[in-house]
C-alpha cells in the first residue's frame, strides 16, 4: 500500500510553490518541490543596461537581501573594469553586509523558523508565551537594519552603494552613533543564541555536501574560494564549469548540481561547517557550552548557524566601527571596456553567483545570476526524501508540519519560509 | 472595537514591500492590538479566507494566474491598496513591456515552452479597481504605518503629492544637478522617501514614480544640456517606474 502527500501551496519560495511526495512500502519514492513563482527575467532585461545601473536593478531580485545582490554584481563588474577597492571601502561593505545577515537571519530564525520547534502558528502567537525573546530578537533585528540604514540610506534597497565603492563617504561620527546601546544588542544576540541551543532540535544525521566560501583570516562574506566539506576547492571564476543547470517542468526556478557529485547545500550551515574556526571565540564558547560544535549534522540545526552568525556579526560590526577610518575617496573609477567576469559573495541564504559580459561602452551583453535558493532546491528534495518513513507514520497534520519545517530549514526566502503549506495525504491503491 | 481584518499578498515582486510590515518590528506587536493579519503568508501559518477589510498587494501582475488571484482578492476586500513601485506602476518588471517576452523566455530558460508569462507586467489597477496607492521601491514603513493609522481613525488617507525636489530643498541638501551636473529625477518624482539619494550624493532614480503634473520632457531638455545622449536619457526614465505614463511617453521619444 502506498500514499501520496500533496502540498498544493508550499509557502512562496520567494513566490509560490508546491510539494508532491509519493510513498510506497514506507519509503518515499518521489519528491517534487515545484515553484510557481512568476518568472521575472532579470538576466534578460539587464541586457542593454549600463554597468553602473546593474547593482540597483539586481537589488530588486530580493527585498530581504538586496545588499547581497548589490555586492555580487559590484564585485563582478569591478573585475571587468579593473577596479580594486580600498580596504576602507571593503570594511564599509562588510559592515552593511553583516547588518543584512542580522536582519535576514533574525527574521527567519525567530519569526519564521523558531515557531516550528515549539508548535506555534506564527511569531505573533509565540510572542504571547515568549514576549521577552521576541522583544529582544526584534531589537537585534532593528539594529541590523539600522546599520544598513546608516551606511545605505534605507534598509530595503539601499541607495549609497555603487560599482567602485560608495556615492559618498560614510562618516565616522555617523557610524559611532550605532554603538550607543550596542552592549545591549550584543547581550540580546547572545541570549538568542542560547535560546535556540535549548530548542528541541531533531537529532537525525544527513550526509550532505556543504558548499560555501572559505574565509582566510575572517569569516567569509565578500571574497573567498568555493569549498566544501567533501573536498571541493575552486575559484569563483570556474564555478559554472562545475555546476550543471537543470530545468524541471514543475518549477519556474532553475536548479543546480555539482558535476559528478550531485546535490549540495549552501547557506549559513555550510559557511559555519566550513569556517567554524573563524567565528569569534565568544560565539564558540556559547555553542560549546551547550554541547554543540562543528560540524552541524542536519539542516534543522541551521537555526544554530544563523544565530551564531548573528552574534558574530554584532561583535564584528562593533570592532569594525571602532577601527573605522574614512576612505579618502568614496569610490574608484574604472576603465570602461569590454570584458567578462564572475563573482560570488555570501548572501544570508548562501553563495550568490553573478556573471556579466560588457561591451566596450559598458553596456551589458550577457548576464547570469545563480541565487542560493535555486542551488538548494535539489537538496530540499533529498532532505524530504530521507524524511520518508517518519512522515508515513505521522497523522496528516503532523506530517504536514514536519514537511514544512524541513523546507523552512533552508530559509528558501522569507515567503517560502512562511508558514503556509497545505499537505494532503491521499491513500493510493 | 472589532479588529481591522487585513490581507497582505505578493504578486511579481521582491518581497521588499510586504517585508516593511515585518520591519515595523516593535510597532508590529502594537499594531496587532488593532489589526488582525487574517492572511499574511509571509508571517503566519494559519491563513484564513476572505472577506477582508483591507488588502495590501505587492508586485506587478505578470501571469494569467495572477490576474485571476488579484480579481478574486478584489471581490473579497472592501479596500484594495497597491503598495510599491511594482503594484502601482509595474515596477522594474515592466521592462519586459519594452521587449519581446518570448525572447526573454528563450534567453533565461532551457525549456521556454514550459514558462507562462503575460506579454506585459502591469500595475494592479490595470485589472481591478484600486482604492489607494502607496508608492516607492520599496514603500517606506513610516508611510505604511501612517496610512494604516489614518484608516483606523476613519480618515481619508493622504500621502504627499509634491516633488522630491521640494523635500530635498526642505532638507537643506545642495542640489546635485546644479552643483555637480549629476542627472537627477527629483524634479519630476513624487516625494516620500526623504530625498535619500541626493542626501547620499547621487541623483534620484524615480522609484516613487511621477509627481502630480511632472513634465519630464522639460527635465529631459535639461539633461541634454548636461551632455547626456538620447540613450542615456531614455534609460534614466526607464528604471523602477518606467511604465508610469509620463515617464514612458518621454522615454519613448528618446529611443
Amino acid at each position: 500500500m502506498g500514499s501520496v502527500i500533496k502540498v498544493d501551496y508550499l509557502s512562496r519560495v520567494e513566490g509560490e510553490g508546491n510539494l508532491y511526495m509519493e510513498i510506497k512500502d514506507n519509503k518515499v519514492v518521489r519528491v517534487e518541490v515545484g515553484i510557481f513563482e512568476p518568472p521575472r527575467f532579470y538576466e534578460a532585461f539587464l541586457r542593454g543596461r549600463k554597468y553602473h545601473e546593474v547593482p540597483d536593478i539586481t537589488a530588486r531580485i530580493c527585498g530581504i537581501c538586496p545588499i547581497a545582490y548589490i555586492m555580487s554584481s559590484c564585485r563582478a563588474l569591478e573585475k571587468i573594469l579593473g577596479i580594486e577597492v580600498s580596504e576602507e571601502i571593503n570594511v564599509l561593505r562588510r559592515m552593511a553586509y553583516l547588518g543584512e545577515w542580522i536582519e535576514s537571519h533574525v527574521l527567519h530564525a525567530l519569526m519564521l523558523h523558531a515557531p516550528d520547534f515549539l508548535g506555534y502558528q506564527s511569531v505573533l502567537d509565540m510572542a504571547k508565551d515568549f514576549p521577552e525573546v521576541v522583544r529582544k530578537g526584534l531589537k537585534v533585528k532593528a539594529w541590523g537594519n539600522e546599520v544598513i540604514r546608516v551606511i545605505g540610506g534605507r534598509p530595503v534597497h539601499p541607495v549609497s552603494f555603487r560599482v567602485g565603492g560608495f556615492y559618498k563617504v560614510i562618516s565616522r561620527s555617523e557610524l559611532m552613533k550605532l554603538l550607543k546601546g550596542v552592549w545591549e544588542v550584543k547581550r540580546y544576540a547572545k541570549e538568542l543564541l542560547e535560546w535556540v541551543l535549548k530548542l528541541p532540535i531533531p537529532e537525525v544525521r544527513r550526509d550532505f555536501e556543504y558548499v560555501s566560501l572559505k574565509g582566510d583570516r575572517e569569516y567569509p562574506i565578500l571574497y573567498g574560494r568555493v569549498v566544501s566539506n567533501k573536498g571541493l576547492n575552486i575559484s569563483e571564476d570556474d564555478f559554472e564549469k562545475y555546476v550543471v543547470t537543470e530545468q524541471v517542468k514543475y518549477s519556474t526556478s532553475l536548479r543546480y548540481r555539482i558535476k559528478g557529485r550531485g546535490v549540495y547545500v549552501t547557506g549559513p550551515i555550510a559557511r559555519y561547517n566550513n569556517n567554524y574556526h573563524l567565528l569569534r571565540p565568544d560565539v564558540k564558547e556559547v555553542i560549546e557550552a551547550y554541547g554543540y560544535g562543528s560540524p552541524l549534522v542536519n539542516t534543522y540545526q541551521s537555526i544554530i548557524a544563523r544565530l551564531a552568525e548573528v552574534y558574530h556579526a554584532v561583535i564584528e560590526i562593533e570592532e569594525l566601527i571602532l577601527n573605522y577610518r574614512e576612505p579618502r575617496e568614496p569610490y574608484i573609477e574604472g576603465n570602461v571596456r569590454a570584458g567578462l567576469a564572475a563573482a560570488i559573495t555570501e548572501a544570508p541564504r548562501g553563495i550568490l553567483y553573478h556573471r556579466y559580459e560588457l561591451d566596450d561602452e559598458g553596456f551589458v551583453v550577457n548576464a547570469n545570476i545563480i541565487p542560493p535558493t535555486a542551488q538548494n532546491l535539489a537538496a530540499i528534495e533529498v532532505d524530504l526524501m530521507e524524511l520518508g518513513d517518519k512522515l508515513v507514520n505521522l497523522e496528516e497534520s503532523k506530517a504536514q508540519w514536519l514537511a514544512e519545517q524541513t523546507v523552512r530549514n533552508y530559509d528558501p526566502c522569507i515567503s517560502c519560509a512562511t508558514h503556509f503549506l497545505r499537505v494532503k495525504k491521499l491513500i493510493i491503491n | 472595537m472589532r479588529k481591522l481584518k487585513v490581507a497582505v499578498y505578493k504578486f511579481s515582486g521582491c518581497d521588499g514591500c510586504q517585508l516593511q510590515f515585518l520591519n515595523m518590528e516593535e510597532e508590529l506587536l502594537q499594531l496587532t492590538d488593532k489589526v488582525e493579519f487574517t492572511m499574511f503568508y509571509e508571517a503566519k501559518r494559519d491563513n484564513k479566507p476572505g472577506p477582508y477589510d483591507v488588502a495590501f498587494v505587492e508586485g506587478a501582475i505578470s501571469t494569467p494566474h495572477e490576474v485571476d488571484v488579484v480579481r478574486k482578492l478584489r471581490e473579497e476586500s472592501d479596500i484594495v491598496v497597491a503598495i510599491g513601485a511594482c503594484a502601482t506602476y509595474g515596477g522594474i518588471q515592466a521592462l519586459r513591456n519594452w521587449a519581446n517576452v518570448e525572447e526573454f523566455k528563450r534567453y533565461v530558460y532551457p525549456n521556454p515552452e514550459w514558462i507562462e508569462a503575460l506579454k506585459t507586467a502591469e500595475p494592479a489597477s490595470a485589472y481591478i479597481k484600486v482604492d489607494y496607492e502607496i508608492y516607492g521601491c520599496p514603500v517606506s514603513k513610516e508611510q505604511l504605518l501612517l496610512f494604516i493609522n489614518q484608516l483606523l481613525r476613519h480618515k481619508v488617507p493622504v500621502l504627499p503629492v509634491d516633488s522630491l525636489c521640494n523635500e530635498c530643498k526642505r532638507k537643506g541638501n545642495v542640489c546635485v544637478i546644479v552643483a555637480k551636473g549629476t542627472p537627477c529625477l527629483g524634479p519630476v518624482t513624487r516625494a516620500g522617501c526623504n530625498a535619500i539619494c541626493p542626501t547620499y550624493g547621487r541623483g534620484c532614480y524615480g522609484c516613487y514614480g511621477p509627481m502630480i503634473d511632472p513634465k519630464p520632457e522639460l527635465l529631459a531638455e535639461k539633461f541634454k544640456e548636461l551632455n547626456l545622449t538620447s540613450k542615456e536619457i531614455a534609460l534614466l526614465l526607464r528604471q523602477f517606474t518606467n511604465w508610469a505614463k509620463p515617464f514612458r511617453e518621454v522615454s519613448r521619444r528618446y529611443g
